[in-house]
């Protein structure tokens, strides 16, 4: 069982990880999303609580736009997987990472749309 | 040329949008500092790409103006690194005024917040420094003026820092991202004081080969600082007031109004109620600047802050002149603690100026102080002893009762004459006659005093 956290802002990828408000945790098994998804509302952005949370969430693996390299480094040395610089909506994002395909920058489009994907 | 030259052609990264805020192109600039081709982002809402910390709202808001509009913020760049920018959103509009689309630059300003902070660690030059409880009332203040666009009035003496006032609640208001602008009401000659103020059309008088935008047009947005109010033309009393009251004014020589949206302070070392009383001030005038008022304390009443005043200009002296381990001898810091200061703030900037420049090695002591300061105990105030600081702060506070010192005997330069002439009769009576012990006891070379000597006929 893998956890993975997304920062959102409107059902998009939060563009920066320091002003995120929304988080969305979705438990993994065997490269598939599992029932278990949570939403949380943040009683405010701060960077360092969201790596607090991070942390007391056990997560493994997060997705979120631009983050700055402390923050980076600091879930990184927790080993923590981190794809950050990601532009997309939140289904779309987590389609792609469970597919294995997901890379740090990537601008993923709508998939109901043109169904193509990008890495910027 | 197509557009994407042009922008590639501007030194920042720059972004234009559709109506929506959608990326429609980017510069090269913009490309390496968000990681994203241009092409990928096209579309994609411009706050996911450029990540910058304020919400698309306030930008659209300010737009909503229908002008220009800057703001500060940072933005995380694709090396994960946190950046000081200047936003500035333009609209672009096309024909009939409809707008076309949005561009928007990113000024780096990483050089200036690190340019602040070595300022601010050396002390900033243009802050207002004081701990006296008068002082402590005017920080109390200072959120109050900044937070409103109203009026305001700063009065004090002259050497008070009326001016850093003014400029100290421009930076803490709203408008701190425009203009600060400062005209002294006094020094500027009647004829021309209008068209400083509010411009002029080209050909409304002898000389005028150019439009001028004036000093309100320049402030657009920001704030405009009136000095010495109380020297302002009854004339022009009346145009200022109908700035205050409607926000908008006629240039010398055109006909069409011009809108402002500038805050105005004003500051006087006089007693405009006094001037109204005596009919050189408009009594409706008075009022509509008397909004929210700021006295600024004489230094005489400012107690231990002429100690904080003296470390803090000889600590910007050493600095910029290159020096270090500069320091007052006990003398000499009882004497500037119990001077009275007529010219305030910067009347003691000057002293420790002339000084710092008259003492060759690190101890300023009392022959380096300039004459009048020293002259000032015995011709001013004979029974007055000399308190040294740390004994009573109050002590040095000979004026505390309001009354200004007799500036004549600092001022006039025949008084200073005067007390040159006694100083230097003095030394020689103490030193028998002696020119070479007169001149080292008064800090002089022997020539210096020679001259002198020969200048007041001291024979």
């Amino acid at each position: 069982m893998e956890k993975i956290l997304l920062t959102l802002s409107d059902r998009m990828i939060a563009p920066r990880f320091d002003l995120a408000t929304e988080v969305l945790i979705v438990s993994t098994k065997n490269g598939a999303a599992v029932d278990s998804q949570k939403s949380m509302l943040l009683p405010g952005p701060s960077a360092d609580d969201l790596c607090g949370l991070v942390m007391k969430e056990d997560i493994a693996v997060l997705i979120c736009g631009g983050i700055e390299e402390e923050h980076y480094q600091f879930l990184t040395w927790k080993k923590v997987r981190v794809f950050d610089r990601v532009i997309g909506e939140d289904e779309d994002v987590l389609a792609e990472f469970l597919r294995g395909t997901l890379q740090p920058g990537a601008i993923v489009e709508n998939r109901k749309g043109s169904g193509a994907d990008s890495h910027g | 040329m197509n557009v994407l030259e042009i922008i590639n052609g501007i030194p920042h990264p720059v972004a234009l949008l559709d109506r929506q805020f959608r990326l429609s192109s980017m510069n090269s600039k913009l490309e390496a500092l968000t990681g994203h081709a241009a092409e990928k982002v096209k579309g994609i809402g411009v706050e996911h790409v450029l990540r910058f910390n304020f919400g698309i709202g306030e930008i659209q808001a300010g737009l909503a103006k229908g002008a220009s509009f800057a703001k500060e913020g940072d933005v995380i760049d694709a090396g994960r690194k946190r950046i000081p920018i200047r936003l500035t959103t333009s609209p672009l509009k096309g024909k009939n005024d409809r707008l076309d689309g949005i561009m928007m630059v990113l000024e780096d300003i990483s050089l200036l917040h690190e340019l602040d902070r070595k300022v601010l660690r050396r002390g900033a030059p243009d802050a207002l420094i004081g701990h006296s409880a008068k002082m402590e009332e005017i920080y109390e203040l200072l959120p109050v003026l900044a937070c409103t666009d109203a009026t305001v009035l700063i009065t004090g003496e002259t050497g008070t820092g009326k001016d850093l006032l003014a400029e100290a609640v421009h930076k803490a208001s709203k408008r701190a991202d425009h203009p600060f602008i400062k005209v002294n009401s006094g020094a500027i000659p009647e004829a021309l004081l209008e068209s400083e103020l509010f411009g002029h059309k080209r050909g409304a008088f002898t000389g005028a080969h150019s439009d001028k935008p004036g000093m309100f047009r320049l402030a657009q947005g920001g704030t405009i600082f009136l000095t010495e109010i109380g020297d302002l033309p009854l004339q022009l009393q009346v145009k200022l007031l109908t700035v205050l009251d409607d926000r908008e004014f006629y240039p010398l020589g055109s006909s069409k109004k011009v809108s402002v949206d500038v805050r105005v302070i004003t500051g006087t070392h006089r007693d405009l109620k006094q001037l109204v009383r005596e009919g050189t001030f408009r009594e409706d005038l008075y009022f509509r600047l008397n909004v929210l008022r700021a006295h600024l304390p004489p230094l005489r009443e400012r107690g231990n802050d002429v100690l904080l005043l003296l470390d803090h200009f000889l600590k910007q002296i050493e600095e910029n002149s290159g020096r270090s381990g500069m320091s007052f001898t006990e003398a000499a810091l009882a004497r500037l603690a119990g001077y009275h200061y007529p010219g305030n703030v910067r009347e003691l900037r000057n002293i420790v100026e002339y000084a710092a420049s008259m003492c060759k090695n690190s101890r300023i002591d009392l022959r380096h102080l300039p004459p009048y300061v020293l002259s000032q105990e015995e011709e001013t105030y004979p029974d007055r002893p000399v308190q040294p600081p740390s004994i009573s702060p109050d002590a040095r506070r000979p004026l505390s009762n309001g009354e200004p010192p007799p500036s004549s005997l600092v001022d006039s330069a025949s008084s200073w004459t005067e007390i040159e002439k006694k100083k230097i009769l003095a030394a020689l009576l103490r030193n028998n006659g002696s020119r070479s012990l007169a001149a080292r006891e008064l800090g002089w070379g022997r020539s210096t005093l020679w001259r002198k000597i020969k200048q007041y006929e001291i024979e």
